[in-house]
């Protein structure tokens, strides 16, 4: 009997023994650990910071009042500006909208009020949706627009962006309407207000923030992208508003004049790429603010 | 407002005199065979009902009895809750609010809801918060809008302090003002029937004590049924009780109705006497 109570002291030292030396192994184990990240962070930033940096430092050059306000001139002839590709990437990524947003705003309405089998569906295929290669969707404007209309066009080129933009609206949208709190849906109809108009003049005033930084993170992906316009814009030298016809844009720009053994035009491509990279950071970050005021006002 | 204290103490008396010295009046609603169900789930059954015409009814009980549930069967607010079946009948005056030639806008346009949080419409003005169910509902004409305005408003109390900035957003009143506004919008699509889902539990005493002081006036236009956790509350507002309970299979009863003094004072099942003795709940 009195063997346990001898014995409870060196278990008690074995114990406190493997204590330290795990504690010893587990500091170095998170030591290394730690840096292991670090270091691994430090690589995914590398190639980020450097694009940054090189694209401003390769396009800041090409900025001049008359780089966004000429027409571009013809390979060999120094200067010429990007005039027309900023107005037609204006009227392709405005059309696009145009098109899109009020499309997807609804559907995420549907997405956020209604839950059943369709809705689940539509959310399914919107996720895939959101991961289609743009250059799929730029073909495919290509078979049923451009094909049978014998002709390259703008309006073409925004319904590839158009469709480019559904998901990401629709999926951000629900997001944003799935905030306003239900206790507002219940005092509209409470008041004996029909459901769609509660949705109108309730619901979405409320969500309006939300469906505004939706609205503007579909616009930013879709106001960089080339693919869907290789086949649908085509681009252009000369200054044109006929959504009919083909139509200079930025990123038609920066991949056309890129790969011309041209330095002038090279310097061009940089300055358009640096445009693309300051319009996308200002659409992004208002998004972002956006977002956050309405996080306060969401009370 | 210095005469808030008094006016706290006496629905108690008024109540007193409406239950003894007053036949009961016509009900204002009436329920029979009343039963909810959520998916299979059995939430509240065989409930029969009356809630005067011109009277405070106040539905107590523990929580999770099934009282909101009730409460939200009576202006057809479980159309809108997948799932949910309600059984029975409601009467409206001898009109059946779930007749199928019956729409569900038209039921709550005459039968009003007062919600436990206050929740005014964050995007609209106090002017167009108590406006909206007229103007929702398609009524544009100004001077209908200003009129019913003011005199809701002017109901429920709030007229004096918003009457000046009738314009500014409805977030910038105070919890109990925000409540009080619900309680105008609710007033002014001018309902028979006004519910009230636990309307001061969000609230702090002085606003309760305004909003009960306001009960009892608005009970000459409107017929109030109100749901409390706060048996005080209910002694202190309601004509009328009914206690619900639920029994060993989680399914809510009606135990037991009548006047509030008669639930308070001699009731009649030993359930009641423990729940308002506050041996249970």
């Amino acid at each position: 009997m009195s063997v346990i109570p001898l014995a409870l002291p060196d278990r008690r030292a074995l114990i406190r023994e493997a204590s330290v030396a795990s504690r010893r192994r587990r500091t170095v184990a998170g030591l290394v650990a730690a840096s292991l990240s670090v270091v691994a962070l430090l690589v995914a930033l590398v190639p980020i910071v450097w694009i940054i940096v090189y694209t401003i430092s390769q396009g800041i050059a090409a900025w001049s009042v008359d780089f966004f306000t000429k027409l571009p001139h013809p390979a060999g002839i120094p200067g010429g500006g990007i005039a027309n590709a900023l107005v037609g990437s204006l009227i392709i990524d405005g059309l696009a909208a145009l098109m899109a947003l009020p499309v997807g705003i609804l559907a995420a309405l549907f997405l956020a009020e209604f839950s059943g089998r369709l809705a689940g569906t539509v959310r399914f295929v919107m996720d895939v949706a959101a991961g289609l290669p743009a250059i799929t969707i730029g073909l495919f404007a290509y078979a049923v627009i451009v094909v049978p209309q014998h002709h390259f066009s703008a309006f073409s080129a925004s319904v590839a962006l158009g469709v480019l933009m559904l998901p990401i609206v629709i999926r951000a949208g629900e997001g944003a309407l799935r905030t306003v709190p239900n206790d507002l849906w219940e005092a509209g109809l409470a008041l004996g207000v029909r459901r769609a108009r509660v949705a109108r003049s309730i619901v979405i005033p409320t969500a309006i923030p939300g469906l505004v930084t939706a609205s503007l993170l579909a616009i930013s992906r879709a106001v960089g992208e080339a693919a869907p316009l290789l086949f649908t814009a085509i681009g252009s030298q000369v200054f044109s508003t006929s959504v009919g016809g083909a139509m200079a844009s930025l990123p038609l720009v920066v991949y056309q004049n890129g790969i011309q053994a041209y330095p002038d035009l090279q310097q061009n491509a940089w300055g358009t790429a640096l445009t693309l990279l300051v319009l996308v950071v200002v659409l992004n970050v208002s998004a972002r603010l956006l977002a956050r005021r309405m996080r306060r006002h969401a009370r | 407002m210095s005469q808030l204290p008094m006016i706290a103490l006496r629905p108690n008396e008024m109540a007193t005199l409406a239950a003894e010295t007053q036949p009961e009046p016509q009900p204002a609603m009436q329920v029979r065979g009343l039963g909810v169900r959520f998916g299979s789930k059995l939430v509240l059954s065989d409930v029969d009902m009356s809630f005067p015409t011109g009277r405070i009814t106040a539905l107590i009980g523990p929580s999770g009895c099934g009282k909101t549930t009730f409460l939200r069967s009576l202006n057809r607010m479980h159309d809108t809750t997948p799932g949910a079946v309600v059984i029975g009948t409601v009467l409206l005056g001898d009109t059946d609010i779930y007749s199928s030639d019956i729409e569900a806008t038209q039921v709550r346009a005459r039968i009003g809801m007062v919600f436990q949080r206050a929740n005014p419409f964050p995007t609209l003005s106090i002017y167009d918060n108590v406006v909206s169910g007229l103007r929702f509902n398609g009524i544009r004409k100004r001077a209908i809008l200003d009129e019913a305005a003011e005199g809701a408003l002017r109901a429920a109390a709030l007229w004096d302090s918003v009457e000046h900035k009738l314009r500014t957003s409805a977030m910038r009143l105070s919890g109990g003002e925000q409540q009080r506004l619900c309680i105008a919008r609710a007033l002014a699509i001018e309902p028979d029937v006004l519910l009230m889902d636990e309307p001061t539990s969000a609230l702090d005493p002085i606003a309760t004590m305004r909003i009960e002081a306001l009960l009892r006036k608005l009970c000459e236009r409107v017929s109030i049924i109100i749901v409390t956790h706060n048996m005080q509350q209910a002694a202190r507002v309601s004509d009328y009780c009914g206690f619900l309970m639920v029994d060993d299979a989680r399914v809510g009863h009606l135990i037991e109705t009548g006047p509030t003094v008669s639930i308070f004072s001699k009731p009649r099942d030993s359930r009641t006497e423990d729940y308002v003795t506050g041996r249970i709940g």
